[in-house]
């Protein structure tokens, strides 16, 4: 097999790995039948967050963070073994962030129309590509004292979030406007003609209904500017910022795979230099960066003397002058002790604030199954799977309503969505365990079993129309999905404004029923801020957020004595 | 400047100035209003009344679908109204994410069953479709209506954005709402309600069950409930009125959950009078018509009878 050969496999090896991460996110959606005689759980038919659990910062800060590695992260093995020995191939063949990146790289921009030396100059290691390793030492060693932010920037969290929460939504606003629009030109062949392609489209790209989410803009920005950035630098991203990417480059440290380098062929044409996509200096008389080779073995292929060749043990054949490769990673020890220091320090500045301990917000009403807050945080990666998946679009990423520490970590707004009853989704899909995996019982409860709650309703008199306008309205009840119904009602007599004396039925909420489920926030008809609403009070999850004392009775009372 | 480039400059300054103040006069417009909605009338889908015949019937048997067979033969059978070639749009209810055990939502069985009918009858195309309340892909599902409507033949239809007409409804109260565009252009429309309890309205039958083609913010309806299910029976004036009586929801309705709260009465009605088998139907929840406010309403307005007896009835014994 010729090296050409090999570096085309490369290319259809990204295009592969791409497709099958997208595939993955737009699977992560509920379409799934079952059996309605038999209506127990609803599974997905993928394992959607197989791409997450794959990759190896996850599987370390989760480790760190919480003492174990979850479930499906011991794949994550299957990439970090052969990076010992092979170097980041992960970069260059299988990482999707880094595919996107890497195609970005080559729109034509005014760094592609250099010429010569000024091109090649651009293509050489440069000083910024060491923040990289500060910034997986800095999430490390938050990590280490247990608040997880390497999903922030870990790529697959990053793009998966970005895609999930951002660019498909905005495909499908896309979709519908521009059926709506041709539709509304009035000519019905080419309405028809719109129709039969959206229907094409639909099924493979969009999502039953279209998603709303909370705080795109924020996650929309990010990615775009990762995006632009590689015009200034081929690969900025990868070069420069990515922490999975420092990761690898730390294990590929005693990599045998090497670059051998032959005097005796080279004509310093430089071609090399101008292909290479890690910006790694493989040129001859350079010292060879193996920590930033992304092994996109381009710089072989393009060589027309044969001069550079990836064989492993290379470095035997290095000498002073013409250095083979090095496994060194250019930053100091001390640069790397004050960035695990400051990482530490992360920790007590989030938590002396007081949204973690004392002052959280009400509204952050975490999933069905979430763990407690700090556990919580020392899991989630942000990747937004959960709300992806979510049916009724209730899940969403936060801004700064579980403080900065939880930025993007999922909330639950009642208001656009409420949490069904029967779905486990959420949980089934959380490749870290932030989300428990609930069983349908676990979730719903039984006689002996309570149900998993996620908050309380409470009722704003001042705005619910029983209450406050001598109204009839029920519905808060008539949704409330539990039963007996958590939400109850009382006739009682409101005057209305002519002192008329009018009989409504005036809503109640029975807090040993209500499991936080938010549906009568969203049925409401006082939509835009409910009359009952949904707050995190009573939660599952949280010894200290409860304020019911009968809740959390073990044994029935003891009856009165009878003679 | 030359003579050419200032005659060059200028007529294209002009131009530019023409097109601007043109532009201008031709979208001046003083109201704010882009769109006139397109609003839609459509009256009822009944049939001609036929005094020989009853207009309520009812069936009781263990199976259901024995019951639909004779319930609907007595009241003329399925060639009354459906005719070959018509499309037909059936209406049960599949509110919520339940099983049938639960009897939040029609029995399917009946669903299935009616859409065969519909089809031996010579229907071109029998669909079933309702606006749930929950998430519709699971409603549909759970309940078992989209597997046995399916299996008849029927197309099941989750409703879409887009799939709403403006449609006046002419009410007393409801004036233009958005309804689902598959219960306006049919020819057919067959209703087919589960019996539950309701704690509004006492109970929701078949006038309730059309809230089910509405969208928009139909939580509204609730605040005059009574003459809100009038305005939309007064509407829509189903065909035929097909009431599952096979399970009943005594407790906890509209939702239910608990199989403490169905009690099993096996029985089937059909009706051409949707008043005349509210009231019967009311029954099975330990009401009588007279009562239930939106049946007397419904009579007052004179979409039928309470006294069901009076009005044409028909008990069937297999």
């Amino acid at each position: 097999m010729t090296i050409k050969t090999v570096r085309n496999l490369r290319r259809a090896s990204q295009v592969v790995f791409f497709l099958i991460f997208l595939f993955l996110i737009l699977k992560t959606t509920f379409e799934v039948s079952f059996n309605p005689a038999d209506p127990t759980e609803i599974r997905l038919p993928y394992p959607v967050s197989i791409a997450l659990e794959f990759d190896p910062l996850v599987a370390l800060a989760t480790i760190l963070s919480s003492g174990t590695l979850y479930k499906g992260l011991l794949w994550s093995l299957v990439i970090l073994i052969p990076t010992i020995f092979l170097g980041r191939f992960f970069c260059g063949w299988v990482c999707p962030m880094g595919s996107l990146n890497h195609w970005v790289s080559e729109i034509p921009s005014e760094r592609l129309r250099r010429k010569g030396a000024k091109k090649i100059e651009s293509n050489r290691y440069k000083k910024y590509q060491r923040i990289k390793y500060y910034i997986l030492l800095v999430f490390l060693g938050a990590s280490a004292l247990g608040t997880l932010q390497i999903g922030l920037l870990d790529p697959l969290a990053l793009l998966a979030r970005s895609v999930g929460t951002v660019v498909l939504p905005m495909i499908h606003a896309t979709a519908e406007g521009l059926l709506g629009w041709v539709k509304g030109l009035g000519w019905p062949p080419l309405g028809n003609a719109a129709q039969k392609a959206y229907d094409l489209v639909a099924p493979a790209l969009l999502t039953y209904r279209q998603a709303f989410f909370h705080t795109i803009l924020t996650i929309g920005t990010l990615f775009l500017i990762i995006l632009v950035l590689n015009r200034l630098f081929t690969r900025f991203w990868c070069r420069g910022i990515c922490p999975l990417g420092a990761l690898l480059a730390i294990f590929s440290r005693y990599s045998l795979l090497g670059l051998q380098k032959d005097r005796a062929s080279c004509t310093d044409c430089g071609l090399c230099a101008l292909s290479c996509q890690g910006a790694d200096d493989p040129e001859l008389g350079r010292k060879w960066r193996q920590a930033e080779c992304h092994l996109c073995l381009n710089c072989q292929a393009t060589c027309p003397e044969g001069s550079l060749r990836f064989t492993f043990l290379a470095a035997e054949k290095a000498t002073k002058e013409n250095p083979a490769g090095t496994p060194e990673i250019n930053i100091s020890r001390r640069k790397a002790a004050l960035s695990i220091a400051g990482g530490l320090a992360l920790f007590p500045l989030f938590r002396s604030g007081d949204a973690f301990a004392v002052n959280a917000n009400p509204r952050l009403v975490r999933p069905p199954g979430s763990l407690p807050e700090g556990d919580f945080i020392g899991r989630c990666i942000r990747c937004g799977q959960c709300m992806r998946v979510c049916p009724n679009n209730a899940l969403h990423p936060t801004l700064l309503e579980a403080g900065l520490e939880g930025m993007w970590s999922p909330v639950l707004i009642a208001k656009i969505g409420y949490c069904e009853p029967t779905c486990t989704l959420c949980g089934q899909v959380c490749p870290t365990g932030a989300i428990m995996e609930l069983t349908l019982k676990e979730k719903v409860g039984d006689k002996e079993t309570p149900p998993n709650r996620i908050g309380t309703a409470f009722i704003d008199r001042g705005r619910c129309l029983p209450w406050a306008m001598a109204t009839p309205c029920i519905v808060c009840e008539e949704w409330c999905p539990t039963s007996p119904k958590s939400v109850y009602l009382q006739e009682e007599t409101a005057l209305d404004s002519s002192g008329n004396e009018v009989a409504v039925k005036r809503p109640y909420v029975d807090p040993q029923l209500c499991t936080g489920c938010g549906a009568c926030e969203f049925a409401c008809p006082v939509s835009d801020r409910a009359a009952i609403y949904l707050t995190s009070a009573g939660e599952t999850r949280s010894p200290d957020n409860q304020f019911l004392l009968e809740r959390n009775r073990k044994k029935a009372p003891v009856s009165e004595a009878t003679s | 400047m030359k003579r050419r480039e200032f005659l060059k400059k200028t007529s294209k300054a002009v131009a530019l100035a023409a097109a601007a103040g043109g532009a201008g006069l031709i979208f001046h417009n003083r109201s704010t209003s882009r769109y006139t909605p397109v609003v839609v009338k459509r009256t009822g889908f009944e049939i001609a009344p036929d005094a020989t015949l009853p207009r309520l019937t009812l069936c009781e048997n263990l199976d259901p679908v024995t019951a639909l067979h004779y319930a609907l033969d007595a009241i003329g059978g399925i060639g009354r109204f459906v005719s070959p070639g018509e499309t037909v749009t059936i209406k049960p209810n599949v509110g919520w994410d339940r099983t049938p055990e639960q009897a939040a939502n029609t029995n399917p069985h009946l669903v299935g069953e009616m859409v065969r009918q519909c089809l031996d009858a010579g229907a071109s195309r029998v669909i079933v479709t309702d606006i749930s309340c929950n998430d519709p892909r699971r409603c549909f599902l759970r309940s078992g209506i989209r597997d046995a409507a399916e299996k008849a033949g029927a197309e099941v239809i989750l409703p879409q954005d887009g799939d709403y007409l403006s449609v006046d409804l002419d009410g007393r109260l409801l004036s233009v709402w958005p309804v689902l565009k598959h219960f306006v252009h049919t020819d057919r429309l067959i209703n087919m309600p589960i019996v539950k309890q309701h704690s509004l309205c006492s109970c929701t039958i078949s006038m309730k069950n059309l809230y089910g083609i509405l969208g928009g913010r139909r939580n509204q309806l609730h605040q005059s409930i009574d003459q809100s299910i009038v305005d939309l029976a007064a509407y829509c004036r189903p065909t035929l009125t097909v009431v599952d009586a096979t399970r009943v929801l005594v407790r906890g309705g509209p939702t239910g959950g608990s199989l403490d709260d169905v009690v099993k009465a096996n029985t089937v009605m059909c009706a051409t009078d949707q008043v005349a088998a509210d009231s019967r139907a009311a029954e099975f929840l330990g009401l009588t018509g007279d009562r239930v406010k939106h049946i007397v309403l419904a009579e007052r307005t004179g979409l039928g009878t309470v006294d069901y007896r009076a009005a044409g009835y028909k008990e069937v014994t297999v």
